[in-house]
């Protein structure tokens, strides 16, 4: 159970056109103090829903199910008083488009202290203090001048390096972070992910990084989710998750990944995952993935796979477990299940 | 039939009059049967560059040739016959396909004339076969598909004049990983059964490298580098080039942080004197200050005073930026 966030048994279901669609299905998850959690999907998966499910910010009819226990709160208990209470202020958000959720028309200081008057109370001198101060934090040349300029005047770099400000100002417990570099040239990127890693060190702060990218995380995240059509298909500490993956999604995942390792040889040819991706509302019965997955067998179609722990490695203070949802490698210990043929020997 | 590009010169106008060199001298070749592939961050200029070399926009300076012979630029006028050849994907096939015409019905504007009338539309299914699109869904509309296959349909449309050039420009950038893949495999496939060359331009230099036999490096306007693509990973030839890779974040054990770049890119309006990288340059001297030109190196070429013969600059580690 996760000190700072947990949420379990999460389901969020939108009015559809005839019926409900459900987009996150019985996702459970946590975030510890000063971690940086990857949630990791491609579009449809739901991992955009997560992090928004989290700040309350979800569609009109919206119904969610699960408890989502925040700092000791169940936010999903109740009208969304609970939420309004802590957006912006302990759970902020960083999105893609900076450009879209910086005001056009507003400097950044105006952007930047407004926040902190209203979350943190703060009179207006003491307010551009800090602001400067957080300026010089996400390393922004020449604070005072910033603060006077509009955000059309930098590069997205600079303007995400902005938007973090912003939502740090009013000292957030947990950072959500949804594909907060994808729109950035690789080396702007690199910048941005060093940001992140300093900021968990020097303050107290959680991030959920949300991302497609399964490079970034491998770079940042002390741990990984892996989602797909709404569910969690696989979790564990990033680097024994993407070494060792155990779900033939995640296999999959990385085989299409365009990988730059062992420079000079040739490049491996990239595998593409066949078929078209699930999303949460179109999913097959039993496992979301088995229309695509090499690994099949008979049940898969026809009973949805638990999330099963397969080791448990020690990730700073605590034991994180890696587990994965899939019948053929991570099967419940009750339900013996045939390993394919092909499979056997293998290593 | 090739394409080939000589001192490409982009201007555009800027603030107050001022002219901006999107693009300033570049010389590139596309063989039949090659992928180049054009890589550099947003603002170098290789959109600019991959819209001259299709004859979209006009270049300020230097000519556009292919099999020989110059590319107009597109007006109201039919384009010539022989420039059909060439061939453009675009970045997002929700805009560059019609939203209220047939898929059928779009690929079969492109028929070459000598194609019979009766075997028009078979000719159509193949090009859509060609690129795993089933003939059964030729008669939908572009909204019916996702991403990845629209993309795929956007290639067969350029596929049905018998191209010789393809130019794709950032043609996965909006496809998730798996669609991915799907195009750029079609694409290499294309390129070695059909004998077509292809200008791949992209931001994304992993992706680049699975697919280029060259590859150019574009950095304000100019070629850093350009080199056979294996030899660009094995030893890259600029330092801009070797800061691109260190950047990539990566899949392996010990991955650490991917190493940043000091500074950003420089206003293309205001580009720096002598070399545009040296105010980034790990390796930055006194040499920079004059403009390198393209230097052989080993079997590509590179812009860089540290390759140049008879300079010597003492190498400094990259070091890493928070």
């Amino acid at each position: 159970m996760g000190e700072l966030l947990s949420m379990s048994g999460v389901g969020v279901s939108l009015p559809g056109l005839h019926r409900p669609v459900d987009v996150l299905k019985d996702v459970t998850l946590d975030v510890d103090p000063g971690e940086i959690v990857g949630i990791a999907g491609e579009s449809g998966s739901g991992k955009s829903m997560t992090g928004r499910a989290l700040l309350g910010l979800l569609p009109d009819g919206a119904r969610v199910r699960g408890s989502i226990v925040f700092e000791g709160t169940d936010l999903a208990a109740g009208s969304g008083k609970a939420f309004r209470k802590v957006r912006g202020r302990r759970i902020a958000m960083v999105f893609q488009d900076s450009t879209a959720a910086l005001h056009p028309m507003l400097t950044v200081g105006t952007q930047l202290t407004e926040h902190m008057r209203r979350h943190l109370g703060l009179g207006r001198r003491d307010a551009n203090a800090r602001a400067v101060q957080l300026m010089e934090q996400v390393r922004i040349p020449d604070p005072a001048r910033a603060l006077r300029s509009y955000p059309h005047q930098f590069s997205g770099g600079m303007r995400q390096r902005i938007a973090i400000a912003i939502a740090l100002a009013a000292e957030p417990a947990l950072l959500i972070a949804d594909e907060p570099t994808t729109a950035l040239d690789v080396t702007v990127q690199a910048g941005i992910l060093r940001l992140f890693d300093r900021l968990v060190r020097e303050m107290d702060l959680s991030i959920m990084f949300i991302t497609h990218d399964l490079g970034v995380l491998a770079a940042l995240a002390n741990r990984t989710y892996v989602f797909y059509a709404g569910r969690v298909m696989e979790t564990g500490p990033t680097e024994e998750l993407l070494l060792r993956a155990q779900h033939p999604y995640t296999g999959a995942l990385l085989s299409a990944r365009p990988e730059t390792a062992d420079t000079g040889g040739e490049p491996v040819p990239l595998r593409p995952i066949p078929g078209q991706p699930a999303t949460a509302a179109s999913s097959p019965p039993g496992c979301p993935f088995h229309p695509r997955c090499p690994d099949r067998v008979a049940v898969c179609d026809q009973v949805t796979p638990p999330l099963v722990q397969v080791s448990a490695t020690r990730v700073g203070t605590r034991e994180a477990a890696h587990a994965a949802a899939c019948h053929v490698h991570a099967p419940a210990a009750p339900v013996p299940v045939a390993v394919p043929a092909h499979r056997e020997g293998a290593p | 039939m090739s394409l080939e590009l000589r001192d490409i010169v982009v201007e555009y106008r800027g603030a107050h009059n001022s002219m901006v060199r999107a693009v300033n001298g570049v010389s590139l070749t596309v063989e039949p049967g090659k992928v180049v592939g054009l890589v550099g961050e947003s603002g170098c200029g290789k959109s600019s560059l991959a819209r001259v070399a299709s004859g979209l926009i006009k270049a300020s300076k230097g000519s556009v040739l292919f099999d020989g012979e110059p590319v107009a630029p597109l007006s109201w006028q039919r384009r010539p016959r022989r420039e059909l050849g060439l061939q453009m994907v675009f970045q997002n096939p929700y805009s560059s396909l019609n939203p209220r015409r047939r898929i059928d019905a779009q690929l079969l504007d492109g028929v070459p004339a000598d194609v019979p009338r009766r075997s028009r539309r078979s000719y159509v299914l193949e090009q859509l076969d060609r690129v795993g699109v089933a003939p059964d869904v030729a008669g939908r509309f572009p909204h019916q598909f996702s991403g990845g296959q629209l993309q795929r349909i956007a290639i067969a449309r350029a596929l049905v004049t018998r191209p010789s050039v393809l130019i794709a420009d950032e043609p996965v950038t909006a496809l998730d990983a798996s669609s991915q893949v799907h195009v750029v495999n079609t694409l290499t496939q294309l390129v070695r059964d059909l004998d077509v060359g292809m200008l791949f331009i992209s931001h994304d230099l992993a992706l680049v490298r699975h697919i280029a036999d060259t590859t150019a490096v574009m950095y304000l306007g100019k070629l850093a580098e350009t080199a056979p693509t294996a030899q660009l990973w094995s030893q890259p030839g600029h330092p801009y080039t070797s800061s691109l890779i260190a950047a990539i974040p990566q899949v392996k054990a010990g991955a650490g942080l991917p190493v940043a770049l000091a500074g950003e890119v420089p206003d293309p309006a205001n580009v720096p004197t002598g070399c545009a990288f040296r105010p980034r340059c790990p390796h930055a001297s006194d040499e920079c200050t004059r403009e390198p030109e393209l230097w052989p190196h080993r079997a590509g070429r590179s812009a860089c005073w540290l390759i140049h013969p008879g300079t010597e600059i003492p190498v400094r580690p990259a070091q890493p930026v928070a």
